[in-house]
């Protein structure tokens, strides 16, 4: 009698717990880890300290470098295409935090050639519930200086230092990228796919014993020289305005496939 | 055989009862008068219940949620006006500071699909986080905020009894405030019984509405008297330069435009525009007649025909008035369940 009324009660309780779990199969996944390193030109990048020198032959320093990576996605050596799940496929990569330079993915096993993933935040997760913005993307808590609050929305890129020649009082620069295109009126979208051809480096070789690696390379020089040149002395705070899709068509362009290690 | 039939029957409503928890002791509830349309709110993802609510309001009227426990939501936002700050022009912050802009009124945001002036926000659950954390407003963090709350001895049972937690993360603070703000609807002003048909229009007033119709209706549409827009009203350009809606479109046909707002409720929201610089209704009213400023962004309501403007006679601008005043409801700004 009461193992009926408990089994009804255990019957009761799971069917209140609606979401059903989608069954993933551990065994058959391969880690690939995205390893995030930076340098201007041909130096290192180091924060607060090492003067370099732009393509408009200025001066300065980088004090803070930090952008989100997201809708990661890999194509397989037959033309298949892998697409990360949503949920597990935004990061936040910090110059000053080294953990965070080194996502890891889950992927099934195969030969990839090519990687592509987006530099920011797209407009669904821009505009999705509050509820849903975990972690890296929590605008309370670890997303709270990469987002505005008065233009509800994602900074995907967020690049900054100082400089003398910065009109600044505090000769500060100042790059603070976003805007996905808007929600209740069409705005600039700043919204870009980097592509990565594994091939001419070596590309991914994972099956289940094996870990991989992928090293990319980000060049702040890039940020400001490329399609347009970018000067510290005209143009030291861009943040929600016109030109700033200037900055963001050189940010596109400034990653590039380094080495894949296949342990 | 009987007996477990009984036993299981209860074991099973106890269960059913414990899968909804949330609901109970519904008594004040969100009601959308039938001439209304359909609030834009997302409901499905933040259910009002009454002990959300009374978190909400609590933290609504906290100071806590500022970095120097000063200021408080409810600071510039006041039941007694609307819940916009009285005969402030600019909104001040912490240290007397000024901000750009003239506090709106909160009222009916369950039909409003941006917020603030320049509808710079498109969420009701993400608009506090603008001014908790602007530095001239609460100069707070969020987590802050969350970290505050939850070393607060007095919202563990507020809490508990809203979310069935022992502390708050910072989108369940986000949906209490949302549920406070989402009851605070006005729908009780004569011009609503009217509109049930439980009142009759004094004769001028009747005038002042046939007027309204014919000349305010087109942008301040009822009965939300906003169609949620923005426009350019030929406001003379002042020293703050605000570009309005255009600093978040970066769209140049949107330069000096701003949400229109709302009339309901108007003789208790004075000053009145986004930076409030008219303290009188009848000098709002007067910039239709003479005062518009022609731009090249200037709506095209306020220069049809080659007049700039809306023309009113001095009778029909007190009609017009007369009407204006149906739109203020009393038992919104005496509600003791939303007052501090």
């Amino acid at each position: 009698m009461k193992s009926k009324a408990i089994i009804l009660l255990v019957f009761a309780f799971l069917s209140c717990n609606k979401k059903a779990m989608e069954p993933v199969d551990y065994a058959n996944r391969s880690r690939i880890t995205l390893s995030f390193n930076h340098v201007v030109g041909n130096q290192p990048l180091s924060l607060g300290n090492t003067t370099y020198t732009n393509g408009s032959g200025e001066e300065f320093k980088v004090t803070s470098l930090k952008y989100f990576i997201s809708n990661i996605s890999l194509t397989k050596t037959d033309g298949s295409v892998y697409v990360v799940p949503q949920d597990s496929s935004y990061f936040l990569i910090d110059e000053s935090e080294y953990t965070s330079k080194a996502p890891i993915i889950t992927t099934p096993p195969g030969q990839y050639k090519q990687m592509s993933f987006v530099i920011g935040v797209d407009s669904l997760r821009n505009t999705k519930d509050i509820s849903q913005r975990l972690g890296i993307l929590d605008p309370t808590t670890s997303a709270a200086d990469m987002y505005w609050t008065w233009n509800s929305g994602y900074i995907f890129f967020k690049l900054e230092g100082n400089s003398t020649i910065s009109p600044q009082m505090d000769k500060s620069f100042r790059y603070h990228i976003g805007l996905y295109g808007g929600i209740t009126s069409g705005t600039i979208n700043n919204i870009k796919r980097v592509s990565i051809d594994l091939n001419p480096l070596g590309g991914v070789k994972v099956n289940d014993a094996k870990n991989s690696t992928i090293f990319i390379q980000g060049d702040v020089l890039k940020v400001f020289t490329g399609k347009n040149k970018i000067s510290i002395g005209s143009n030291s705070v861009v943040m929600a305005t016109p030109f700033s899709a200037s900055v963001a068509e050189n940010y596109a362009n400034m990653f590039v496939h380094v080495k894949t290690t296949n342990d | 055989m009987k007996k477990v039939a009984t036993i299981s029957t209860l074991v099973l409503i106890v269960a059913a009862f414990a899968c909804q928890k949330e609901i109970v002791n519904q008594v004040f509830s969100f009601k959308s008068p039938s001439y209304f349309p359909k609030p834009t709110y997302h409901f499905a993802t933040n259910k009002i219940t009454d002990a959300g609510f009374a978190l909400g309001k609590k933290l609504f009227y906290d100071p806590l949620l500022s970095i120097d426990n000063s200021t408080s939501c409810g600071s510039c936002h006041t039941s007694t006006s609307a819940f916009t700050h009285n005969d402030h022009d600019l909104s001040h912050g912490l240290n007397g500071a000024l901000t750009k802009r003239n506090s709106p009124p909160l009222m009916n945001l369950a039909w409003s699909s941006t917020f603030m002036w320049d509808g710079g926000i498109a969420d009701l659950d993400l608009q506090p986080i603008a001014p908790i954390t602007s530095e001239i407003e609460m100069g707070e963090t969020m987590e802050n905020v969350v970290s505050k709350i939850n070393k607060n001895p007095i919202y563990k049972p507020l809490i508990y009894k809203a979310f069935g937690t022992n502390s708050i993360t910072g989108d369940k603070l986000l949906k209490a405030l949302s549920q406070f703000m989402l009851m605070c609807t006005s729908t009780e002003a004569k011009y609503d019984s009217v509109k049930r048909g439980q009142a009759k229009y004094t004769s001028v007033e009747q005038e002042g509405y046939n007027i309204f119709l014919a000349k305010c209706n087109a942008c301040h549409n009822e009965p939300l008297f906003t169609d949620n827009s923005f426009r350019n009203t030929g406001l003379k350009t002042s020293i703050l330069n605000d570009s309005g809606r255009y600093v978040i479109t970066l769209d140049k046909r949107d330069l000096f435009s701003f949400k229109v707002p709302s009339l309901r409720n108007i003789s208790y929201t004075p000053p009145y525009m986004h930076d409030g610089r008219f303290f009188s209704l009848s000098d709002a009213i007067e910039h239709y007649n003479s005062q518009v400023v022609n731009m090249p962004t200037l709506d095209p309501l306020l220069k049809r025909e080659g007049n700039l403007g809306i023309r009113l006679t001095k009778d029909e601008k007190t009609k017009l008035i007369v009407f204006l005043k149906t739109l203020d409801d009393r038992s919104f700004i005496t509600n003791r369940k939303l007052a501090e």
